[in-house]
């Protein structure tokens, strides 16, 4: 079975993000990035399902410029087999239409058994380029997966539903599926994982489409979120005082003590 | 020419949830704002009495989409049926709740118009006739401003909790319900039953104080610590989604949209950053203290008290304090 893992590089959980001159996104110059939290999963699962199947590929699809390689090479390291790179500079007004367009046709010919990414992206947080992509590549999908059964001759898949519900769908090969993250515990690259990775194929493909113009949506501003309360940060720094100070409120003034 | 709201109505096991009517409370209000009028969509199959629903509340019409494919969800079923209403009503704009059934199948829908979804709003204000959305990014941490690009329809879809489901208007009598049978093409998913996995064995909602913790517990023998606080102030111990995910906490102790919805009338989040999907289950609590390490944790704009430390200092002197006075 041939599984391609869609990867996108975010912003680090933990970087302190500030909005650049124009107000219309984050300075990106000195940010540190990560793998976007439900890839990793999906690239986990895609994994399993090889190591399951006893056979097969695992093939990493990227987007973005060169910095996007730093998740290409971890994950050659943790077991995929090769990787390609759509190279793209500047994603910060992609739209999942043209990020999906953009992913077609650099993945089509690779006749895929299955595709998996992540439920959504922690930067724009979108949710869509899966499956819209499933769409434009006229696949079957499913979405917020957190079981895959590829052993049979369809593929069936637990998704999570709202409020601890759950449901199993079947669905024929080839499809596309976004998983949750939280499904596995994602391994390690080992050593040998890294050194193998560097003789591993890194494809780069040219972002196929001219798409200005083309957005269904543009960012005109992004800010700090305005506080719906008006918080009272308590200790000025010194946690223990904070502590003290917080018990007295609950009693004095939030009445819970 | 395009004219109009297309708000979209869900429902699951025969009944409507609220999100559906928060859908219908936005669509209303940006109606007024930009003097248009609101049409309803309800799919299914052999359910006009839930359109019926529908039709009491301020819509110009509903339409229900009738055909024997739509009687349980399904991706391709909801796709084919939405588009075919969307061509048929020519709207301008096309609002639906932001819940896991509509972003299952709302994309592929968009899709179908070489467009995407403007996901997940806050809000939606009109000026000049031209709408903004604003839409959270970064995990919570900040917000976008949006504006649709220049053709209909406009796709968007609105995050649980943005609007009221109280504020959606009844009409002074009956919309009128046009009924549509669309056609649907194969349908290639095959649902099973939904089911619940464990019958919950904590119902953390009757609770009036609850601890929760995040990643910021950093492993699951700290737990003990929390349970001593938890245990001094009466309260029940819940966490965030990747605690219940490592295993360290069971899942009916998870808070937020794939967990529970709470408002005990103290709420304590301890090293929980504020994801979108952790405050929708917890952010109409009374009080609300967040302890994080990071001021910049979103965690803190619904918080009524916050300390920026180390949870391991506050959680120890925090316990001692309650047992005092408490005496």
């Amino acid at each position: 079975m041939k599984i391609l893992v869609l990867m996108k590089q975010v912003a680090n959980k933990d970087a302190i993000l500030r909005i650049n001159k124009d107000a219309t996104w984050i300075e990106e110059g000195d940010l540190s990035h990560e793998v976007n939290e439900s890839d990793g999963y999906a690239l986990e699962e895609a994994l399993r399902l090889k190591e399951k199947g006893g056979s097969g590929e695992v093939v990493v699809v990227s987007m973005g410029p060169q910095r996007v390689k730093a998740v290409i090479k971890d994950a050659l390291a943790r077991g995929a087999d090769r990787a390609i790179h759509i190279l793209r500079d500047n994603l910060s007004q992609l739209t999942p239409f043209v990020a999906a367009s953009t992913i077609a046709e650099a993945v089509r010919a690779e006749n895929a058994d299955l595709i998996l990414t992540g439920l959504q992206s922690d930067d724009h947080g979108f949710a869509q380029t899966g499956v819209i992509l499933a769409e434009l590549m006229n696949l079957p999908h499913a979405t917020i997966v957190i079981e895959v059964d590829a052993s049979g001759e369809n593929l069936r898949v637990k998704r999570e539903l709202e409020s601890g519900w759950y449901q199993w769908y079947s669905m024929p090969k080839p499809a596309l599926l976004t998983i949750q993250s939280g499904i596995s515990q994602i391994r390690y690259a080992t050593l040998k994982g890294i050194m193998a990775a560097k003789k591993k194929e890194i494809r780069e493909v040219a972002a196929a489409t001219d798409d200005a113009g083309q957005a269904s949506q543009r960012i005109t501003k992004i800010y700090f979120p305005q506080k719906s309360k008006q918080t009272q940060f308590l200790g000025d720094g010194d946690a223990k005082k904070g502590a003290a100070q917080l018990a007295e409120k609950l009693r004095t003034e939030a009445r819970i003590i | 020419m395009s004219d109009g709201i297309l708000v979209f109505a869900e429902h699951r096991a025969g009944a409507f949830n609220k999100t559906t009517f928060e859908a219908i409370a936005a669509a209303q209000g940006l109606g007024a704002e930009i003097k248009k009028g609101v049409t309803a969509v309800v799919l299914g199959a052999g359910m006009s009495d839930l359109a019926n629903e529908i039709a009491a509340y301020k819509v110009e019409k509903v339409i229900y989409a009738d055909n024997e494919k739509l009687a349980e969800y399904t991706p391709d079923g909801y796709a084919d049926a939405m588009e075919r209403v969307v061509r048929a009503a020519d709207p301008q704009l096309v609002v639906m709740p932001h819940t896991y059934l509509v972003r299952d199948f709302a994309p592929k829908l968009a899709a179908r118009f070489k467009k995407d979804l403007i996901s997940d709003c806050l809000r939606a204000q009109a000026t000049n006739g031209q709408v903004v959305f604003s839409r959270r990014i970064f995990l919570g941490k900040m917000d976008a401003d949006v504006v649709a690009g220049d053709d209909a329809p406009v796709f968007a879809t609105f995050q649980s909790g943005a609007y009221r489901s109280e504020q959606a208007e009844k009409g002074s009598a009956a919309a009128e319900v046009e009924t549509m049978a669309v056609e649907v093409g194969a349908v290639r998913m095959q649902p099973e039953p939904a089911f619940q996995e464990v019958k919950q064995a904590v119902d953390l909602t009757k609770a009036d104080v609850i601890i929760a913790v995040g990643r910021g517990i950093k492993g699951q023998e700290n737990l003990a610590l929390v349970e001593s606080l938890a245990q001094a102030l009466g309260g029940e111990v819940a966490a965030s989604r990747p605690i219940c995910d490592a295993g360290w906490l069971p899942i009916d102790r998870q808070i937020g949209s794939s967990g529970q919805t709470v408002a005990p009338k103290l709420y304590i989040a301890l090293g929980i950053s504020g994801a979108i999907q952790h405050l929708v289950g917890m952010k109409n609590a009374g009080t609300i203290v967040a302890v994080n390490k990071d001021a910049e944790a979103p965690i803190f704009d619904i918080a009524d008290y916050g300390i920026v430390g180390d949870l391991f200092e506050v959680i120890p002197v925090l316990t001692e304090e309650v047992k005092k006075l408490k005496g």
